[in-house]
């Protein structure tokens, strides 16, 4: 796909494009051949209107983009998801077969708008999105020297069960144990309680590590929204750690074959007690 | 006053029915205008429109293996009627593997437009399905205002790009912003740009083409006298806009705009043999 044209697309850019067109004074500049391949990552994580966006050398999916400079150790802005989408899907989301959005998106730094141009048969889009200051992100210090129990489920196992989930319990109850029940998701709602059963035998159960028996409960509102990132992924691995933390890593393929991660982290609920079966 | 029209061909049918669709997309009411030879759909620029207009021309011949009219009076053979196309497009739905359809103008408790369509049936006698449309019957004393509307003097009159393009990229910007800015200049260029607060975005086609107008007197004058590179330019609804390109369902034989800087936008849309013009207003 051709590059796209930066500077002179666009008048009035400002401080926004780089005099020379070389993207000089950028402090970020990204380049991506197919614009859907990010527009559906970041569908994984709507489900707040704003995400904070951080990018260092290694961060922000280095891996699916053709080019990636970032001037500064790192660059955090906070930019309003929902707008950030319907620019990246400006050209449609169907896709045809050999059509595909050509993306490159250029930030300057503190107080600038990040901006984007994308590239469809010849056609120009450029959008100018305003950021916002960073908001302080949660840091739920979970690291995996900490790690008790690790369960790798390849995600179509996953998906109708958090579908059902009966949503009238407040919280869902995780069970991972070395021994019987293995891996248990549990809901106490107003109709009953709902035990679903993983054995550790099973086809879908790629990696089962458990050390411990454990038993952690998560507010079932602060899980829902991962079931985006699920339906899109074809692996997920499902870790605790020594206080309980949940952490929620999905393993998204695109079309292309190139890798991409998603992370959820959830702290356990408070009120209730551990180690209970 | 006397209307009775029968559709045989299937293929027939079904464009008609898409050209019913489409005007129900951008009229709610809408005037219908019969003559021997004519079908016109028009809506004038009331208001209450929120000040677009419509005017949409078929020849009946194309559409109707029987088609016969009497109107109000012999030097005057037309006849003008007001109806919710929706109505109309409803009852086509119904018609989708009809043998035949047949449209009168009939005086039921009031007067309508009624549609009767054959549907195949395994007995031997077929299945008929009725609607009947109410329609208002427009006075000869006021068809006076729903006469052919002028091209406007424009400044710009530009080819339309790729509508399915632009109809996704205009769709996308609803949803960030409630107007567009429409703007084109005699070197083939056209830009579609929205500006709000938390977002700007511009698309850019180039390559479009300006089509070549046979224009008298001093009009021509002053398009020749332009400089190609300027932008004429016009703001509008972009709910508007967007109907318009909705309701087209497949890329048309001509596309063009006509841009009159600050004032209107003129669109003039000929798919085979229906041609439709809109004409949407600039924001204040």
């Amino acid at each position: 796909m051709p590059l796209l044209l930066p500077a002179g697309a666009g008048a009035g850019a400002g401080a926004g494009a780089g005099a020379d067109g070389s993207g000089a004074r950028y402090v970020l500049v990204a380049s991506l051949d197919k614009a859907r391949h990010l527009s559906t990552m970041l569908r994984a994580v709507h489900f707040r209107d704003v995400a904070t966006c951080v990018a260092t050398a290694n961060g922000l999916k280095a891996g699916i983009f053709q080019e990636f400079v970032v001037q500064e150790e790192s660059v955090t802005f906070r930019i309003n998801l929902t707008i950030l989408l319907d620019c990246l899907t400006i050209f449609g989301t169907s896709s045809l077969p050999g059509t595909s959005t050509a993306l490159r998106m250029c930030y300057c730094g503190y107080g600038y708008p990040l901006t984007l141009f994308l590239e469809e048969g010849g056609v120009v889009t450029v959008c100018k999105i305003n950021t916002q200051e960073p908001e302080e992100t949660l840091d739920f210090d979970f690291c995996s020297t900490n790690v008790v129990n690790k369960i790798i489920l390849q995600s179509e196992g996953l998906r109708e069960a958090f579908a059902e989930l009966d949503m009238t319990s407040d919280v869902l109850q995780i069970t991972m144990s070395p021994e019987k029940p293995y891996f248990r998701l549990s809901t106490f709602g107003n109709a009953g309680s709902a035990h679903l059963d993983y054995l550790k035998e099973s086809d879908l159960m790629e990696v089962f590590q458990c050390n411990q028996t454990q038993t952690n409960r998560y507010k079932i509102s602060l899980l829902k929204p991962s079931t985006k990132a699920l339906a899109l992924s074809c692996k997920v691995s499902i870790r605790t750690d020594t206080r309980g933390f949940l952490s929620l890593q999905y393993m998204i393929r695109n079309e292309d074959g190139q890798i991409c991660f998603v992370e959820y982290y959830c702290c356990p609920d408070e009120d209730v007690a551990e180690t209970e079966l | 006053m006397r209307f009775r029209a029968k559709i045989l061909d299937v293929a027939c049918l079904n464009h008609f029915t898409r050209v019913i669709n489409t005007i129900a997309k951008l009229a709610k009411t809408c005037t219908l205008r019969l003559t021997p030879g004519k079908l016109y759909f028009i809506l004038t620029d009331k208001v209450a429109n929120g000040g677009v207009s419509m005017w949409c021309e078929l020849s009946q011949g194309n559409f109707f293996d029987e088609f016969q009219m009497e109107g109000v009076a012999a030097e005057h053979n037309e006849i003008y009627l007001e109806l919710m196309p929706e109505n109309l497009s409803r009852a086509l739905k119904t018609a989708q593997n009809a043998k035949t359809v047949k449209i009168k103008l009939t005086n039921k408790h009031c007067p309508c437009l009624t549609v009767a369509v054959e549907l195949p049936s395994l007995a031997s006698s077929s299945r008929i399905v009725t609607h009947d449309i109410p329609v208002a019957v427009i006075p000869r004393r006021l068809w006076n205002d729903f006469k052919e509307p002028s091209v406007p003097d424009f400044d710009v009159s530009i080819y339309l790009p790729v509508l399915k393009t632009m109809k996704s990229v205009v769709e996308r910007m609803k949803n960030l912003s409630n107007s567009i800015v429409i703007e084109a200049n005699l070197n083939g260029e056209m830009n579609l740009k929205i500006e709000t607060d938390l977002v700007s975005v511009t698309t850019h086609f180039k390559d479009l083409g300006n089509p070549p107008w046979v224009l008298d007197g001093d009009s021509q004058n002053s398009t020749q006298d332009r400089d190609p590179e300027t932008m004429a330019e016009a703001r509008v609804d972009i709910k508007k806009l967007q109907q318009l390109l909705a309701g087209q369902q497949v890329n048309p034989t001509k596309a063009l705009c006509n841009i009159v800087s600050k004032r209107i936008v003129h669109f003039i849309l000929l798919h085979e043999d229906v041609y439709l013009q809109y004409f949407i207003p600039a924001l204040a």
